[in-house]
């Protein structure tokens, strides 16, 4: 009876979020209040049986109700609690409902937090909200119920996937989600603004700190995802170009570049009609990321069972989106006019810099993503695009990005002079080139790759960039304006970012070795020695455990265990690698296999600076968290009207 | 500078930075593609001699074998018409095994496939699409190895 309570809330929210967009879009075009302020209360409505019916589902996987087919086929009864919970969006059926409660989150969080908003324009933000929930509903219980009762009913689940059973991965997904998803709420305001025909530094503001909310959820989504990634997946990677990871990547280098050229919108009235783009480009490609990821077109962990009818729906869903969208702006980007000029040199500059950089990333990404699929549905031969094409096309665009983004920063708008902050700049370049230069000699002991040095110091400076304001302010005894301090700490962390990239790049060791108990190998200096196997047991596994001495010299640096695990319920193998963790570099064994004559294989890697890549996603997605708490978005609509931006305020109805 | 040669240098800029991308991107493109060959095709002389491409099909049953304390391991995949013994000298994926469908990376040398990757879907159910169509070609035999 209870999972029939979860459609049936499902089908009530269903017809809540048709409600919600008709008078919230219908509402608007007509002008009509009583229409209008129906919108809030169905917002909440949506909200409570979304969260209901989510609640529903939890509960079935929390009692085990293995009646219910989506239960069955991703839990047992020997799960842990916490993964029983997190097992719930551990496949298709379940993530789309995550992905609802999500949506309907985000709407209710627009909708409690926009009482400033002009009323017709906050109607029709939630209307094209709840339009793109009335998709995803339908789309979920159209074709992908996880409420469908198995009969008759499992004696017990088939258990989730053990890959899966990871906490870092429990919460991947519902932080991932909440990025991608963010994006409907950038491009919402979009369409409201073509919709009204209004799109000026107001609209800009207000997008600003919901699209840095999103952002920041994607970034951590996305970092959560790679370390995932490095630990579980067993070998060391942490980016791989998977097509999926791909699916993810292409929504961030948007939603960079939407963020950016936002901050000219509002300053500067400039670039209306690409901002507007923008958002509609970031929402696209999350949805593509969707598509791609449920339509089980791909090969990859992240896919599950392909289902025709699933991916048809989830096109035709992306068509009717991106289509009505680009249709409404080609009507309305001809009418807005840019507001004034810049210099080459000046904030301006360096933020379209910025934006074709991160837009040139995201489709030669997108090209190299989509092509195989082209090729195999066209019947032209089965390719699959390597990673060191990624590598070079993200590569290219983005090491000019991260040296403009260290002078960029100080630029002024309209027309910037350097002067003030060329002595500061030189000096920290030349900090940061010695910086470099000491870490590859003296740290590392070689000049490792072409590009490392160059990496090294590219950081550095975009480091020691980010901080002369902040510095600056506080030695003054001031505070910096919190937007102004997020930028700072959110460009900090892409530094970080890139010298953690750089170091593993440059200087990391992978050496596969077969060893007996007693024997050791040397890697980086550190001398791994086998102590041998035994067998372990976990909650719903059975393992056999390797154990590492590692030491440097004469100095023992830690014993690490890795186990070679097999899930009782799904007989999967799975590694789980021992890691040691510093400041400087990680220390990563894995089991493989047996090898005969008493050996085992195993994989013993130096990552250097490696932990320097998810720390700079978080420093960064930090700053964005700092950025969003700037007083300006919290000031009364009466107070803030753009009259900041001369020329900037046009209507364009 | 006039705003007419403002425009004019923006273009051109504009026009050659799109060009240089174009150009590098491409180059990067050709030199990444990795086509997708089944043992039949292998066997037919189809595939780049000394070029990097993957392989595809399944693990024929009883046929890995290593020289004990070694890491180098052998075995054979098939697509059900023919056959091509792979070489591979790193650890293999947890998901190997026998029967089940494989793709590897790598090039032939000597008539060997010798692989510099291995890959084996997490989900024992799961055959990479690709390897599930080069086997329709040919339908497997009762009880075949």
């Amino acid at each position: 009876m209870i999972p029939e309570l979860g459609t049936l809330s499902l089908i009530i929210a269903l017809l809540l979020s048709a409600a919600q967009s008709f008078f919230g879009l219908a509402g608007a075009h007509r002008n009509r209040l009583s229409w209008m302020q129906v919108v809030t209360p169905a917002v909440a409505g949506v909200w409570v049986f979304v969260a209901l019916s989510f609640g529903i589902l939890t509960y079935s996987f929390i009692t085990n109700d293995f009646s219910v087919g989506y239960v069955a086929g991703n839990s047992n009864s020997a799960l842990p609690l916490v993964y029983r919970i997190a097992a719930v969006w551990g496949a298709h059926e379940g993530s789309l409902l995550l992905w609802i409660l999500i949506l309907s989150t985000w709407a209710l969080l627009v909708a409690g937090l926009s009482s400033s908003l002009p009323v017709a324009f906050r109607a029709r933000v939630l209307g094209v909200l709840g339009l793109i929930g009335l998709g995803f509903m339908s789309f979920t219980l159209l074709t992908s119920s996880p409420f469908t009762r198995l009969l008759p009913a499992a004696a017990d689940g088939a258990d989730l996937n053990p890959i899966l059973q990871d906490p870092a991965l429990a919460i991947h997904p519902p932080m991932l989600y909440m990025g991608y998803v963010g994006t409907s709420v950038a491009f919402s305001f979009a369409v409201a603004a073509m919709l009204a025909g209004r799109i000026d530094a107001g609209w800009a503001r207000w997008t600003r700190p919901w699209t840095v909310a999103a952002w920041m959820c994607l970034t951590c989504g996305i970092a959560l995802g790679s370390w995932w990634a490095y630990y579980e997946l067993g070998w060391g990677g942490w980016w791989f170009w998977d097509a999926v990871e791909n699916a993810s990547f292409m929504p961030w280098l948007a939603s960079t570049a939407l963020i950016h050229s936002l901050a000219v919108t509002e300053k500067r009235g400039l670039f209306r009609s690409w901002t507007l783009l923008l958002a509609i480009f970031a929402f696209s490609l999350s949805l593509l990321g969707t598509f791609l990821v449920r339509s089980g077109i791909l090969v990859s962990v992240h896919s599950f069972a392909s289902d025709p009818a699933r991916g048809l729906y989830i096109l035709a869903l992306l068509m009717f989106f991106i289509v009505g969208s680009l249709t409404l702006y080609a009507f309305r980007a001809p009418s807005l006019k840019g507001g004034g000029g810049f210099e080459l040199v000046s904030r301006e500059s360096f933020l379209l810099l910025n934006n074709a950089l991160l837009v040139a990333a995201a489709l030669l990404i997108l090209v190299g993503t989509l092509w195989p699929l082209a090729m195999d549905a066209f019947n032209l031969g089965k390719i699959s695009v390597g990673p060191p094409y990624f590598n070079m096309v993200f590569l290219v665009p983005a090491l000019p990005l991260v040296m403009l983004l260290g002078i960029g920063m100080h630029a002024g708008w309209k027309r910037a002079s350097l002067q003030t902050f060329r002595r500061k700049l030189l000096a920290i370049a030349g900090v940061a080139g010695v910086l470099a230069l000491a870490t590859a000699l003296i740290g590392f002991g070689s000049f490792g790759v072409p590009l490392t040095v160059l990496g090294f110091a590219a950081g550095c400076f975009v480091m020691g960039s980010a901080l002369i304001e902040p510095v600056q302010q506080w030695r003054r005894g001031q505070g910096l304006p919190r937007a102004a301090l997020g930028m700072a700490i959110a460009h900090f962390g892409v530094g970080m970012f890139v010298i953690g990239v750089t170091g593993v790049a440059s200087y990391k060791i992978e050496k596969d070795v077969g060893l007996a108990a007693g024997d050791s190998a040397t890697v980086a200096g550190y001398t791994f020695k086998f102590l041998g196997t035994q067998p372990v047991s976990g909650p719903n596994y059975e393992a056999i455990e390797g154990r590492v001495a590692v030491s440097r010299g004469a100095t023992p640096v830690t014993e690490l265990a890795t186990q070679k695990r097999t899930y009782r319920v799904q007989q999967n193998p799975m590694t789980h690698a021992g890691i040691d963790v510093a400041w400087n570099r990680d220390l990563f064994v894995a089991l493989g296999d047996e090898l005969g004559a008493d050996k085992w294989s195993l994989r013993l890697q130096y990552k250097p600076l490696v932990r320097y890549i998810w720390l700079g996603a978080l420093v960064a997605a930090i700053g964005g968290l700092v950025a969003i708490l700037d007083r300006r978005y919290r000031v009364r609509r009466t107070t803030a009207v753009p009259a900041a931006a001369p020329g900037s305020a046009s209507t364009v109805a | 500078m006039t705003p007419r040669r403002k425009r004019l240098f923006s273009v051109v800029a504009i026009l050659a930075g799109v060009g240089l991308a174009a150009v590098v991107a491409l180059k990067a493109f050709d030199n990444n593609l990795l086509y997708f060959y089944d043992p039949s095709q292998v066997a037919a002389g189809m595939a780049p001699a000394g070029k990097t491409f993957r392989i595809g099909g399944m693990v024929t049953k009883g046929s890995v074998a290593r020289t004990p304390g070694s890491l180098e391991v052998r075995f054979v995949i098939t697509d059900f018409a023919k056959s091509v013994t792979v070489v591979y000298d790193q650890i293999l994926p947890d998901l190997f095994r026998e029967g089940q469908g494989i793709i590897a990376h790598g090039r032939m040398r000597d008539g060997v496939f010798v692989a510099d990757d291995v890959l084996a879907k997490h989900d024992e159910k799961y055959m990479p699409p690709e390897v599930a169509k080069s086997l329709k070609h040919a339908i497997p035999p009762e009880g075949s190895t």
